[in-house]
């Protein structure tokens, strides 16, 4: 399938990046764009920092050192909140839902900001929290649509395999309708088909939604099908940038991941 | 007490003289098109269509869903679609699916509707063989797979789909809703085009074409008419006395005659309200939520609800545990004479209130199941204990006979006359008479046109009398019930002469919850050996049970603890058929478990998950040869197909177990 969608101007932009953790430096001085509406994958081995690269982008972690541009305003550090507010979405490495609540109430939670009701309408159920509850279940009603789980929305998270718990927090991500979308390995520990759904589930989004999105990915396969650029780190530095075909015959990616000798 | 020859009767057994055959004179509303406008003329508010969308059941009046089909009409004749051609329809059951076939046929076309879970390579033969021009299919999967078969496929020209998710930038394919859109315009530049061509239709006309599922070689497309269906659903609809205010959960593959038959057939017939499921996978909460008046399933389907049931129950605090032991066994016991409404002890039937109270209406309501006034299952043989327990809890299920080439209407179980080991009586304009060789032999207004493209067939299978050969071997039994014994191609020969039907051995080993499938093999040889195929659901909760690991089918089909439970249930069965006579030869003397599940994917089973014995024996000839032999295992590699299309090896050393058997004589003494 050819795909119609457009890349446009760059929304993100890091710039000399350097975060460390007392003496341990995570990040050294790494650099790069997300353009609008592409798949931009960051790669590395273990430890290589790119947790900590989304934690940056969305403003869990403060780098001592560069800065975050995120549509055309420059900052010093991200913080959570204006990142959410600005459309910026992601789900977590490890999954982070509430394993007690139900499938339905978890990605209702994604709705948060959208909701604008005070307290105490909330509580007397009348006008605008009326209203945007109506309007909040009917969005997680067609991610629910869009993601294929209408067979578990009323079932608790904890009970879910795991491929679905992540099908679950993509959903959750999705209902904030983000512009943009930063996924911490959501193909982790999957098997074959539930990666394959995956797949089809990230580039859907990306083509249906127009959604940007910023991608941590160990199974190289899924990288390179999926991606529109890739950036390498490897011990906190870039090594790498540029389309797949591109990263594959970069000989300090190929000795990051397959070792040198010394 | 099987069909020896000389326990045969011969004979025509006199049908019910049916409105149905009569009521075709004069009649105006002989074609699925006009009936339809009929409901939407006389009820045109009342509700036809519902689909659970988006988490919400959306409803279609009479009225609205004739307004669809219009459109679609004049939209597929605008695109050039014409009388005599004929329309695929690929996908789940959604409403504007069904409305399609309709719509074909208010254009004189014929619906042809084609298994939705087939890969694309299956797809080109029905599509070249029926010659398809035109298509509509449900989604991005079908289109991928249509789009795949084209090349393959030079008829085919127009394809839309209904759910345009993920199609945005397809070439070649347009959407459900730009046809609709060509449609009304159509419509509005040429008004009463549409009644014209709805007033063209015959009754004679073929309306749909089903391709039978092909045990034997390629499938071959039963060319029904509009008089043949509806006959059938009118005797049916009359025979239960279904009436518009019935409610049914279209859920079983469109492609499959059951589903043309209650789902559309008597839809139209009744103007009765079909239910479409959200996904697949929600079906069970769908059916709780609507609460069918009017259930269909096969019997796979009801086992898997029980099993659910019985695996759920295991887990019950213990006073659940201890009611639903008490009340069940009371259940089964006077349960299906009080549904009968046949005398039973006053103290049986106040202990029988008390236990509907507190186990049984919340089973039923936790199954879907309390609205249920008429049950069927038919397609396989249902296990007595299966089939007792439905009727035990007070759900009316019955069987029912039939095939594709008869519309799924044969024979049909009468409230109050309902027995597991047959299928019914005549229904209402059928005749059945019973050949010499015992096989089942039928005449009537249901029975099939024509084998499309295939006098050969047809002419074989119709005789000159206008029977039309089941391949069923069957008797009658008390007083006009049909049994069905085997399929009569299947019934051979041991070696010593006994006779051997090793569909009654199978369904027999299949009755145990933990054996999912199974393969007989006996003919001319002098004992009769099995493969088997436990049931992952059920023997993997026995495992758990027992704190036995597993890693998946192949590792928990080789547990000796395994081979000991399937070789109980081999041994029970041993017992059965020991006392049985003429079968008493057919004990199974050794049998292995297969080290993975027999699969359509694979060719092993039909779509409709009939095992395809030719092509399993020489498969794994291998192995026969192994169960034949004193072995004690044997190595086997297989070829297996994922669900995305690719291929690996599965291979296995595969035990092979030895089981009593029980002489005829001593068996009969010990009973």
């Amino acid at each position: 399938m050819v795909s119609q969608r457009k890349i446009g101007e760059v929304v993100l932009k890091v710039d000399g990046i350097s975060l460390s953790f007392g003496g341990v430096k995570a990040i050294s001085g790494v650099s790069f764009d997300v353009r609008e509406h592409e798949i931009r994958a960051i790669i590395g081995p273990n430890g290589a920092g790119k947790s900590s690269m989304l934690n940056v982008i969305n403003g869990v972690y403060h780098p001592q050192e560069g800065t975050v541009t995120f549509r055309g305003k420059v900052r010093r550090d991200m913080n959570t909140y204006d990142a959410a507010a600005h459309g910026i979405a992601r789900t977590f490495q490890n999954i982070a839902l509430f394993r007690g609540m139900s499938v339905l109430d978890n990605i209702m939670t994604g709705r948060n900001l959208k909701m604008k009701a005070t307290f105490l309408e909330q509580a007397i159920w009348i006008g605008r929290a009326r209203r945007e509850e109506y309007e909040s279940r009917r969005k997680v009603e067609e991610v629910i649509d869009f993601l294929e789980i209408q067979h578990i929305r009323r079932t608790p998270v904890g009970r879910l395999p795991y491929g679905l718990q992540k099908r679950v927090e993509l959903a959750r991500a999705l209902v904030a309708e983000p512009s943009m979308l930063l996924l911490d390995e959501p193909m982790a520990g999957m098997n074959v088909e539930e990666k394959r759904d995956m797949c089809r589930f990230v580039l859907d989004v990306n083509e249906e939604y127009g959604t940007t999105i910023v991608l941590i990915e160990h199974d190289m396969g899924v990288v390179m099908d999926i991606s529109d650029r890739v950036v390498v780190l490897d011990y906190g530095k870039k090594i790498g940038d540029g389309p797949p075909e591109e990263i594959r015959s970069n000989q300090a990616v190929i000795d990051a991941y397959l070792g040198v000798a010394h | 007490m099987l069909a020896g020859k000389e326990l045969v009767p011969s004979g025509i057994i006199p049908s019910k003289k049916g409105r149905a055959r009569t009521a075709r004179l004069e009649d105006p509303l002989d074609t699925f098109p006009r009936l339809l406008l009929q409901h939407a003329k006389a009820r045109p508010a009342a509700p036809a269509t519902r689909e659970k969308d988006l988490g919400i059941w959306q409803t279609w009046s009479w009225a609205q869903v004739a307004a669809e089909v219009r459109a679609l009409a004049c939209g597929l004749a605008a695109q050039g679609f014409h009388r005599g051609m004929h329309l695929a329809i690929i996908g789940d059951n959604r409403p504007r699916l069904y409305w399609s076939m309709a719509a074909a046929q208010a254009l004189g076309g014929i619906a042809v509707p084609m298994y939705q879970d087939a890969p694309a390579a299956e797809f080109v033969y029905v599509l070249n063989d029926a010659e398809i021009a035109y298509a509509i299919v449900e989604d991005q999967e079908q289109v991928d797979k249509v789009l795949e078969a084209t090349p393959q496929v030079p008829s085919l020209k127009h394809v839309y789909f209904d759910d345009p998710r993920g199609l945005r930038d397809y070439e070649g394919v347009a959407s459900l809703e730009r046809l609709l859109e060509i449609g009304r315009e159509y419509d509005r530049v040429h008004p009463g085009f549409f009644e014209a061509e709805v007033a063209k239709g015959s009754a004679d006309d073929v309306s749909i074409m089903l391709y039978t599922s092909g045990t034997t070689g390629k499938p071959k497309g039963v060319c029904q008419t509009h008089h043949a269906f509806i006959v059938s659903a009118r005797g049916g609809c009359g025979f239960d006395k279904l009436g518009p205010e019935e409610s049914i959960l279209s859920y079983l593959p469109m492609a499959w005659v059951g589903d043309h038959l209650f789902s559309y057939a008597q839809w139209l017939v009744a103007g009765f309200t079909i239910n479409c499921p959200e996904s697949a996978d929600t079906v069970m909460t769908d059916m709780r939520e609507i609460g069918p008046t009017y259930f269909f399933a096969p019997p796979r389907i009801f086992e898997n609800l029980l099993t659910q049931v019985m695996i759920r129950m295991e887990d019950a605090s213990a006073l659940k545990r201890w009611l639903f032991r008490r009340f069940t066994a009371l259940a089964r016991r006077v349960g299906p004479e009080i549904l009968d409404r046949k005398p039973a002890p006053l103290a049986d039937r106040l202990a029988y209130a008390v236990g509907n109270f507190l186990v049984f209406a919340p089973l039923r309501n936790v199954l879907g199941m309390s609205r249920i006034r008429v049950a069927y299952t038919a397609g396989a043989a249902i296990g007595p204990d299966l089939f007792r327990f439905y009727r035990s809890i007070g759900v009316n299920l019955k069987q029912l006979y039939g095939s594709t080439e008869t519309c799924a209407y044969v024979c049909l179980q009468p409230d109050g006359a309902v027995k597991f080991d047959t299928v019914g009586q005549a229904a209402p304009g059928v005749e059945i008479r019973i050949a010499d060789s015992g096989e089942v032999l039928v005449r009537g207004p249901m029975l099939l046109k024509e084998y499309y493209k295939r006098a050969d067939a047809t002419a074989e299978s119709i005789d000159r009398e206008g029977f039309f050969h089941t391949g069923d071997a069957g008797v009658f039994v008390d007083g006009g019930q049909l049994k069905i014994i085997d399929r009569a191609k299947d019934v051979g020969k041991l070696a010593s002469g006994a006779m051997f039907a090793p569909n009654y051995i199978e369904n027999k080993l299949k009755f145990f919850a933990h054996i999912k499938e199974a393969v007989a093999f006996g003919n001319g040889r002098d004992g009769v050996c099995a493969f088997i195929n436990i049931d992952m659901g059920s023997v993997g909760n026995w495992a758990e049970r027992r704190g036995i690991p597993y890693s998946g089918y192949t590792d928990l089909a080789a547990k000796p603890e395994v081979y000991q439970l399937i070789k109980e249930c081999v041994e029970q069965v041993n017992a059965e058929l020991a006392l049985e006579g003429s079968l008493s030869d057919s004990q199974i003397r050794r049998f292995l478990i297969l080290h993975k599940e027999l699969d359509p994917d694979d060719d092993e089973l039909t779509r409709t998950r009939k095992v395809r014995r030719g092509f399993i024996a020489e498969k794994y000839a291998v192995l026969i040869d192994a169960l034949y032999s004193s072995k004690t295992s044997q190595y086997i590699e297989t070829q297996v197909k994922f669900e995305d299309g690719r291929t690996g090896m599965v291979a296995a050393n595969l035990a092979i177990a030895e089981t009593k058997t029980l002489p005829a004589a001593a068996a009969r003494r010990a009973a």
